[in-house]
């Protein structure tokens, strides 16, 4: 065993030798992991000087526990927020998952369960896992944008209906729902259905009035608006009755036990005000670098198609878009060597075998969906770092397509 | 067993994605085969070119589409082939490539017997019109049959995608 792990451990090593170190990077994967704010880290760095337990009775567990009212208080004013708490886990992972097998946990009689086709893997999986328990799934499929379909949304909300889940940005294809529509349409037919919202991707990109939106719950991610890793946040209304999903020693928290994170909360809090201060700037950056580099692909590429809407019904910072005749797998390491960093859809990086569920739901061909690339730009990224996307991606894309045999789809 | 998900690649999978070797279209190829689909996200062509006497591979070229393992995995395919007889080619076994290669996961298996499977069909199509020799099985072996699998498996789910946009509108 401990063989194994020395020859893996090896093994990545010298892969990060023989890939090299690029002479210039940039960093688009902010889906997988983000950039990090260097305030929210300073604020992580000194809040680690504080040491204290939030549940203690002794001075250093009152200020960890200062630090995580900040981050709840920093939170709801944010998120346009009524009444309720902020449950901080470790990830917006968990966050999904407490709202979903939290509520499911609670549950005396309603069994159905509603999420949109394209609903990230961390709502679809308990999601899916809670059939095994007695709920009925219904999955609300999607336009070719990725827009959910109101009406079918109508007809399948009833008396049984227990949640309703739908992301209020999409992770992959950055559309934007309607959520005010959402809940008027489930709250109409239902005014006891649950209304929860991955909101990961919409902190800091949209404009969130949770409590006007009729929102009972919404997940967030500390990686996504640039604080540090390791901390994540649920925000559930009052009156939303949740079980633990995690056992153990509680700390300040009734739903989730374990040590809580108080220097990547301190990163959070800081992080919340930045993108509070800066909100309309940063949308206005991220809009004009995401065109800037969707329409230069365009421009310099042939054969390739834009996942998902354009404008304003699309995330600021969202660019997906696929390379005909081109694996995506095999593109996102071409582009490493060239210091760009970006993800795919492509089955090849699914460990599945499938290509993504998103593009799949969008009815994109298995062929688009294998060439899909992902690539999120941020108010830290500036025109220079576009245009040195903009020199590699074409350059990339010609050499594989110079490899792949000729056929004509 | 850990749980962790074995690393997709390995150096040698990355010095070859970066240079490749015999990669190409040949234009005067003797058998040619292809392997896989733009909907498998996996496609391997093979191009031999054989000494029709000594029944022995002078040369190897390959295009391929895929991720870098399946670009890896040909390379290293058409460099082994280069002056082996068509019986020791037919031999050559996507476990053997994979060991070469530094140890291919479970999940880049396929990447293996695609190329295997490509290269057999490039045989076969070599002997077609051709006298058989004893080596060579009427059946397919299950190389051929998986790639086969792939293949027929794409085509029936890409009928489906195009169903249920229909369905949608």
């Amino acid at each position: 065993m401990r063989q194994d792990l020395l020859e893996q451990l090896e093994k990545v090593r010298s892969l990060v030798r023989t890939h090299g170190n690029p002479l210039r990077e940039v960093y688009l994967d902010l889906e997988n992991s983000g950039l990090v704010f260097e305030e929210a880290l300073a604020a992580l760095h000194e809040a680690y000087r504080i040491h204290g337990n939030p549940s203690i009775t002794h001075r250093p567990g009152w200020r960890a526990l200062e630090v995580m009212l900040e981050a709840e208080l920093g939170l709801m004013d944010l998120i346009g927020a009524g009444g309720g708490e902020v449950v901080f886990t470790h990830s917006g992972t968990e966050a999904n998952n407490l709202a979903i097998m939290g509520l499911a946990k609670a549950s005396r009689g309603r069994r159905k369960i509603i999420v949109s086709q394209i609903e990230h893997l961390s709502v679809k999986f308990p999601a899916e896992r809670l059939q095994e328990h007695g709920f009925k799934l219904v999955e609300i499929p999607v336009d070719e944008e990725g827009f959910i379909d109101l009406d079918h949304l109508a007809d399948q909300v009833d008396d049984n209906t227990l949640m309703v889940s739908i992301a209020a940005v999409n992770h992959e294809i950055g559309v934007v729902q309607d959520l005010r529509a959402i809940a008027e349409v489930v709250k109409d037919k239902s005014p006891e259905a649950i209304i929860h919202t991955d909101a990961c991707d919409a902190l800091g990109r949209i404009p969130l009035d949770l409590e006007h939106a009729g929102i009972d719950m919404a997940s967030f991610s500390g990686h996504k608006i640039f604080a540090p890793k390791g901390v994540g946040a649920l925000y559930v209304r009052e009156d939303v009755k949740l079980e633990p999903i995690l056992h153990g020693q509680l700390s300040s928290q009734r739903l989730w036990p374990g040590a809580e994170n108080i220097p990547a909360i301190a990163g959070f809090t800081r992080a919340l005000e930045i993108f509070g201060k800066n909100f309309d700037e940063y949308r206005s950056r991220m809009r004009r670098l995401r065109d800037m580099l969707i329409d230069g692909i365009f421009e310099r590429v042939d054969d390739v198609v834009l996942n998902g809407p354009r404008g304003d019904r699309r995330a600021p910072d969202n660019v997906n878009m696929s390379f005909l005749y081109c694996e995506g797998e095999a593109l996102t390491v071409e582009l490493s060597l060239r210091g760009v960093y970006v993800s795919s859809g492509s089955a090849c990086t699914s460990r599945t075998l499938e290509p993504s569920h998103v593009l799949l739901a969008i009815r994109r061909p298995y062929e688009v969906a294998h060439g899909s690339i992902l690539m999120k730009v941020s108010p830290m990224h500036d025109e220079k770092d576009i245009e040195y996307v903009l020199e590699q991606m074409p350059e990339a894309v010609k050499r594989l397509r110079a490899i792949s045999p000729k056929v004509v789809m | 067993m850990s749980s962790r998900i074995p690393l997709p690649y390995s150096p040698k999978v990355l010095e070859l994605f970066r240079n490749p070797k015999n990669l190409g279209r040949m234009d005067d190829a003797n058998a040619v085969a292809t392997a896989g689909s733009l909907a498998c996200g996996d496609m391997i062509t093979i191009y031999l070119k054989i000494d029709d006497r000594a029944e022995r591979i002078i040369d190897a070229s390959f295009e391929s589409y895929g991720c870098a393992a399946n670009i890896a995995t040909a390379s290293l395919l058409t460099e082994i082939i280069k002056g082996k007889s068509l019986r020791e080619a037919w031999n050559i076994s996507w476990k053997q490539l994979s060991d070469e290669l530094g140890g291919l996961p479970p999940i880049k298996y396929h990447c293996g017997v695609l190329a295997v499977g490509a290269l057999r069909r490039a045989i076969r199509a070599y002997y077609r019109g051709r006298a058989k020799p004893d080596w060579l099985p009427d059946e397919l072996t299950p190389d051929e049959k998986h790639a086969l699998e792939e293949e027929e498996l794409m085509k029936i789910l890409a009928k489906r995608i195009g169903e249920d946009g229909r369905n949608s509108h």
